[in-house]
């Protein structure tokens, strides 16, 4: 429970602190514009807090959210490769490398185990900074090591979607890693292991339509944007507006595709519950 | 009136031409058939030069004919007549973009199950131009079901553009449905053949196309995005997708190559369209051939297989 303790903290000594902190570290919500100094935001988890507006996060926050300090990364060294030799406006290599520069990251996934409030787990998060979060052959393979992990130290697994979807420049093999990562899934569940899938915005197109709907539980953050097909494509297939709160998790759970919401404060005493939920 | 895509004009000179000789020789009596014999002998060579070397975009205008023959049509001539369709997801509704149901294959009982096009105005808008909704794949899902129940083995027909993005099948889990049929058919005790007859675009397609085997005519298309969209995301233009469909490797030599699917169908000389009875023969055989071989497997281990299929799917480096 060390977290809660964190948490509480800061939100009592930031305000005294407001006036000390130096100009250009503030946090502008881009969704009800209200500004809060950057150590306050992080105090906070990236989550506005005045209108709960949950910032999009990487895999390394989630790590260190979730995981009871130290944690072991696993299959850090893969990398995409470039078997088509695609090119579009760019190389599919350049692009790669250059976000790599830009990001520091290998790829759109990481893949990490650790305790949980003591319990063992098995979390695979993705980095939306990298290609918009883009499923690739790594995004599959690593998810294939998740589950093999899981499978090795009888772990539940926790994956933590964050996908534009699949990624175009590896053509047909990006679409197969929505078959590859659901043949894994199945191996999962014939181990008897459970799989929370974790959905945060965005998660959309090949994601949504695979691993990220398949949990035995499936908890999004609230207002995470989750779709298969996008709004703008399906605003111009229908021709109209469209409703409010469209594919925002509060209407994709009262559709009945989600089993709860969790608010990012509150994702690691709900996980560690249900964790314990079915081990015990 | 036959349709002609724009590479195949000088096929229709010839096709006219033919045509022409039999009239003359019908009207007036005059034997025409050396003329006919000489013309079909140019039209032949004319039909193996255009294919020969035909471009990944010029597959995808084929794989999209307005003349070649749809998922009825294989089940219904594959079946002889003996086809049964069955409707619904026993949820919400009937989705007329997916079709399904049990008919025989000399003597042999098989699940079909396919995406279906129309063929008119009125039909395409009531097939819902072959893109499922969230209820087509539920169907589709429950029929498998059905099959394994009943231990006959199943065939899918894929014919798509993509899955229905409306509001209402956003609404109902799309992404769902799909997923969940990938991850069911992953596990289902029966041999399931997947054939790729014309589009093959992304998630809607996958979402029936996990199978023992996968295999593509020779010219339809199987990727993860249409050249268009793809060169409207990547080059924010349409002008692109010649390009975009070079890129993707989306043809089925390429597929192959990339040991995505396992086996190609050729198609008759100049497209499945010139010659149906041909290709209705070949994709019986290969339904035949290929349902025999898996039959033969135990349940668990065609499952395994399967999976480990899938599994060893991707080209990454490191470790
Ligand atoms: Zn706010």
């Amino acid at each position: 429970m060390g977290w809660f303790k964190r948490e509480k903290q800061g939100i009592t000594t930031t305000t005294g602190e407001k006036k000390e902190i130096k100009e250009g570290l503030w946090y502008k919500c881009p969704k009800c514009q209200s500004v809060v100094s950057s150590d306050e935001h992080k105090e906070t988890l990236n989550v506005c807090k005045t209108c709960g507006h949950h910032e999009r996060i990487t895999a390394e926050d989630y790590f260190n959210l979730l995981f009871d300090g130290k944690y072991t990364e696993i299959a850090k060294g893969l990398k995409s490769d470039d078997p088509l030799k695609f090119e579009d406006t760019k190389k599919y290599v350049d692009r790669v490398k250059a976000v790599e520069e830009k990001t520091g990251l290998k790829d759109a996934i990481r893949v990490a185990h650790g305790k949980i409030e003591s319990q063992t787990a098995v979390i695979a998060a993705m980095d939306f900074g990298f290609i918009g979060g883009s499923m690739g052959s790594v995004v599959g393979e690593k998810i294939a090591r998740a589950v093999d992990k899981a499978i090795a130290t009888e772990s539940p697994l926790i994956i933590i979607s964050k996908s534009g979807g699949a990624r175009m420049m590896e053509a047909g093999l990006s679409l197969m890693q929505m078959a590859k990562t659901s043949a894994k899934l199945n191996q999962l569940s014939e181990a008897g292991l459970p799989y929370i899938s974790l959905l945060t915005d965005p998660t959309t197109g090949g994601v949504t339509a695979s691993f990220a709907m398949l949990g035995d539980i499936n908890i999004a953050e609230p207002n995470a944007l989750i779709a298969f097909a996008g709004p703008r494509v399906v605003k111009e297939t229908i021709g109209r507006d469209l409703p409010e709160g469209f594919q925002r998790s509060e209407f994709v759970l009262e559709h009945g595709f989600l089993d709860l919401i969790v608010e990012r404060k509150d994702l690691k005493s709900k996980i560690a519950q249900l964790m314990a939920q079915f081990a015990n | 009136m036959p349709t002609y895509l724009d590479f195949e004009k000088p096929i229709e000179a010839i096709d006219e031409e033919v045509k022409k000789a039999q009239e003359i020789e019908e009207n007036s009596g005059v034997d025409t058939s050396k003329t006919v014999k000489e013309l079909e002998k140019k039209l032949k060579t004319t039909i193996k030069g255009i294919y020969s070397e035909l471009t990944p975009w010029q597959r995808v205008q084929l794989s999209r004919h307005p003349e070649r023959p749809y998922s009825l049509d294989y089940i219904n001539h594959i079946t002889d007549g003996t086809f049964i369709e069955l409707h619904g997801d026993r949820n919400v509704k009937d989705d007329k973009a997916m079709i399904g149901g049990f008919g025989m294959i000399d003597g042999q009982t098989v699940m079909f199950v396919g995406q279906q096009k129309g063929v008119n105005t009125k039909q395409r808008q009531y097939r819902n131009f072959g893109m499922p909704n969230p209820e087509g794949y539920r169907k589709a899902l429950r029929l498998f079901k059905l099959a394994e129940k009943f231990n006959k083995p199943i065939v899918t027909l894929i014919d798509t553009p993509g899955a229905f993005p409306g509001l209402e099948a956003e609404e109902r889990g799309q992404g769902e449905a799909i997923a969940r049929n990938i991850y069911e058919m992953m596990n289902i005790k029966v041999p399931i053949i997947c054939i790729i007859i014309g589009e093959g675009a992304s998630g809607g397609a996958l979402g029936i196309g996990v199978g023992d085997q996968v295999v593509m005519l020779e010219n339809s298309w199987y990727s993860v995005i249409s050249p268009e969209n793809c060169s409207t995301i990547l080059w924010r233009s349409w002008d692109f997708k010649e390009k975009a469909a070079e890129q993707l490797n989306l043809t089925s030599s390429d597929m192959k190559a990339l040991k995505i699917i396992d086996e190609i169908v050729k198609e008759p000389l100049g497209g499945a369209h010139r010659n149906r009875e041909e290709v209705f023969a070949n994709v019986k055989a290969c339904i035949q051939k290929n349902i025999t071989k898996y039959q033969k497997v135990e349940a668990s281990k065609l499952v395994s297989k399967r999976i480990d299929k899938f599994c060893d799917m991707g080209v990454y480096k490191g470790r």
